[in-house]
């Protein structure tokens, strides 16, 4: 088990939990009953049939044959978009949830860019009935005002950011800081493989669900056990450990992650973490993030808001920095080009993040027989105002 | 002997300790409000080192980072401005800041340069007591600086211990699970929980801070303490006057009830 965490945290030499003492307890706590909770019978049962009857799995995984063609391969898309509010991201609120009650909290808290995160997090606790409480930078609160009015009708209170630079980033320190002053009763729902450890492997563990289908989905599709190769966009990596979960360890599984590269990975406004970052901490883990020389944080840039994160999991900074993942990225014209392609080609219109992992399809020479697996991870909906603005240009 | 460790030898009580952040709210005045204090009468100072992501830290101190990072404050720089503070002032240095610029410094590097300087501790917030004790103690015991280390309401007896056996210079007592900034007043679970630490009678002389800002809530800690820390009342008052020898001077005396 090569790429799995190890017993202090850390994938490799990526992870841990480099946390303020006040979330000591709290971690610790988490940390030693995640497992046990997450592989518990009424865990599974539950988890199982929300993951049916609620989020609407399994979810397809669609030969999209004018997609094939035009590649001259077989390209299956793993279609997360058509889960209950439209992106991977409700696996994991699910799951985490679940692990909130377990352990008695009444409280929630989540960090939220897009607001893909911010929704599913307010959705299943107006499932459940707990308070919700979801931060998001003031300028996201504004360009995702949809999402913003969304989780306002599913009850939760919006916080908006205005320390740092108003995003992702700083949503997630103004949780953090929410978390350490309410540690008792609060549960934090992180919306990535990122932050201190057990998160990373706890919500790859939560994600893994679309691997597992993957499997069983290919199987029946083409009588073949794994795919040649799995695409999957990171901002900070959630669809892309879920996709690779079950294959990770089987190195014939090519595994391609795309990063956001913005305007270009030299143009200063970009999100291309493994190619512009070092090693440091953030949000409590250490992996590659986008820094200054001196160690402050850089604010990266993408058009795609769930990928306009400085730093990548410690999961996938482990996958790069032992080669076993390919990381390639895309530019934000490429992703709207690979938007519009799949729009026009398979009437499918996929979220702006999803579009990274198309646009890799350009990028890598397929042979005729190669198994293709892509995860769409989210339904172009909320993106619909920048598909709208670029209408004339892409069509 | 390290500065931290002859203070608390020879001070037992009412020991006060000043957190201000480098670069703020001028970029060169590290050096001018460390005298000032020192001529004020604090016995022991921290000077932050700014983060752009400071998690632990409520909004005075968020603002009065983001100011100093504004203003050109690096590590370098505040290095630069340390570099001759021992020809100055005696009284004991501490830095603090988060642990991604100081592991850009070069943990080792960073450390020496504090020796060479003549600063005597370090509290990194983020740096886990297990990653300290695997890595860097090692470093630091070389150089003889003292890092210090926090505890908060939740931390159990047992860490407690752990933290009081893995330190040799003072104990940090957070004084609620809080992030920090201004509050007024202590609640009597507050109350209880400094009795409970003070009950353990560590080896470490103890500190209470976070939420201390006035001389009630200062009189009140070392009531159970061997002193207290103040931050973002201390940033607020030097940013709200321009002049650091007033702000500094009213600052203390009200602080310390004269
Ligand atoms: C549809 C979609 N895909 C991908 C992401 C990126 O997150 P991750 O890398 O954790 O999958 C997001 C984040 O908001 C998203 O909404």
């Amino acid at each position: 088990m090569k790429y799995q965490v190890d017993e202090r945290g850390y994938y490799g030499n990526f992870g841990g939990a480099y946390i303020p003492e006040l979330l000591f307890k709290n971690i610790e706590t988490l940390k030693d009953n995640y497992l046990k909770i997450i592989e518990s019978d009424s865990f599974q049962k539950e988890y199982k049939r929300l993951l049916q009857q609620y989020v609407g799995r399994p979810t397809p995984l669609y030969p999209a044959k004018r997609l094939s063609e035009k590649y001259n391969t077989n390209i299956f898309l793993k279609r997360e978009d058509l889960t209950h509010t439209g992106a991977h991201k409700i696996n994991n609120t699910i799951g985490q949830i679940l692990i909130a009650k377990a352990l008695g909290k009444t409280r929630i808290i989540a960090e939220t860019g897009a607001g893909q995160h911010g929704v599913a997090t307010a959705t299943v606790c107006a499932l459940m009935g707990m308070e919700c409480v979801v931060y998001m930078g003031k300028i996201d609160v504004e360009r995702q005002m949809p999402n913003v009015r969304k989780m306002q009708m599913l009850g939760a209170k919006v916080e908006p950011v205005i320390s740092g630079s108003m995003t992702l980033k700083d949503a997630t320190n103004e949780a953090i800081r929410d978390w350490i002053n309410n540690a008792e009763n609060t549960f934090y729902i992180i919306g990535s493989v990122v932050g201190p450890h057990p998160y990373p492997d706890m919500v790859a563990r939560l994600q893994s669900v679309i691997s597992e289908e993957i499997k069983v989905q290919l199987k029946e599709l083409t009588g073949k056990d794994k795919p040649d190769y799995i695409i999957a966009c990171v901002g900070g990596g959630s669809n892309a450990a879920g996709a690779y979960y079950h294959f990770v360890e089987d190195e014939s599984v090519k595994l391609i992650s795309v990063e956001a590269a913005g305007h270009g990975v030299d143009s200063g406004e970009s999100a291309a973490t493994t190619v512009l970052g070092k090693v440091g901490v953030i949000h409590s883990s250490k992996t590659l993030l986008m820094q200054t020389d001196d160690g402050q944080i850089i604010e990266p840039y993408s058009i795609s808001a769930g990928l306009d994160y400085p730093g990548i999991g410690p999961f996938h900074a482990h996958l790069f920095e032992t080669k076993r993942a390919t990381v390639l990225n895309a530019t934000d014209k490429e992703a709207l080009t690979a938007a519009f392609m799949l729009t026009k080609l398979e009437g499918i219109i996929p979220a702006l993040e999803s579009s990274h992992a198309l646009a890799a399809l350009e990028k890598i020479k397929f042979q005729k027989d190669d198994v293709v697996v892509v995860s769409l991870s989210g339904r172009g909906d909320k993106d619909m105002e920048t598909y709208l603005k670029y209408i004339d240009t892409y069509k | 002997m390290n500065r931290i460790n002859a203070l608390f030898q020879k001070k037992k009580k009412d020991i006060l300790s000043i957190y201000f952040t480098a670069g703020h709210p001028k970029l060169n005045q590290t050096a001018v409000i460390i005298k000032e204090l020192e001529a004020s009468g604090v016995d022991l100072i921290e000077v932050g080192m700014p983060f752009s992501d400071p998690v632990a830290d409520g909004l005075v101190i968020q603002q009065s980072s983001a100011k100093a990072l504004e203003n050109g404050m690096t590590v370098n720089l505040l290095f630069e401005q340390l570099e001759s503070i021992r020809k100055e002032v005696s009284i004991p240095l501490i830095l603090m800041g988060y642990y991604n610029p100081i592991m850009q410094y070069g943990v080792e590097r960073f450390i020496e340069k504090c020796s060479n300087i003549g600063i005597d501790g370090v509290i990194i917030p983020d740096l886990p007591l297990f990653e300290y004790k695997l890595h860097y103690k090692e470093i630091f015991d070389k150089h003889n600086i003292k890092c210090i280390f926090l505890v908060g309401p939740d931390t159990t007896d047992e860490r407690v211990r752990e933290i009081d056996n893995s330190s040799d210079s003072f104990i940090y007592v957070v004084s609620s699970s809080a992030t920090t900034g201004i509050k007024t007043g202590f609640s009597d679970s507050q109350i209880s929980y400094f009795a409970r630490i003070a009950a353990f009678k560590l080896k470490n002389p103890i500190l209470i801070g976070f939420g201390i800002s006035d001389n009630s809530t200062y009189s009140k800690a070392c009531e159970y303490a061997n002193g207290a820390i103040i931050g973002s009342a201390f940033v607020k008052a030097v940013s709200a006057d321009p002049n650091v020898h007033t702000s500094v001077t009213k600052f203390i005396s009200a602080i310390k009830g004269k």
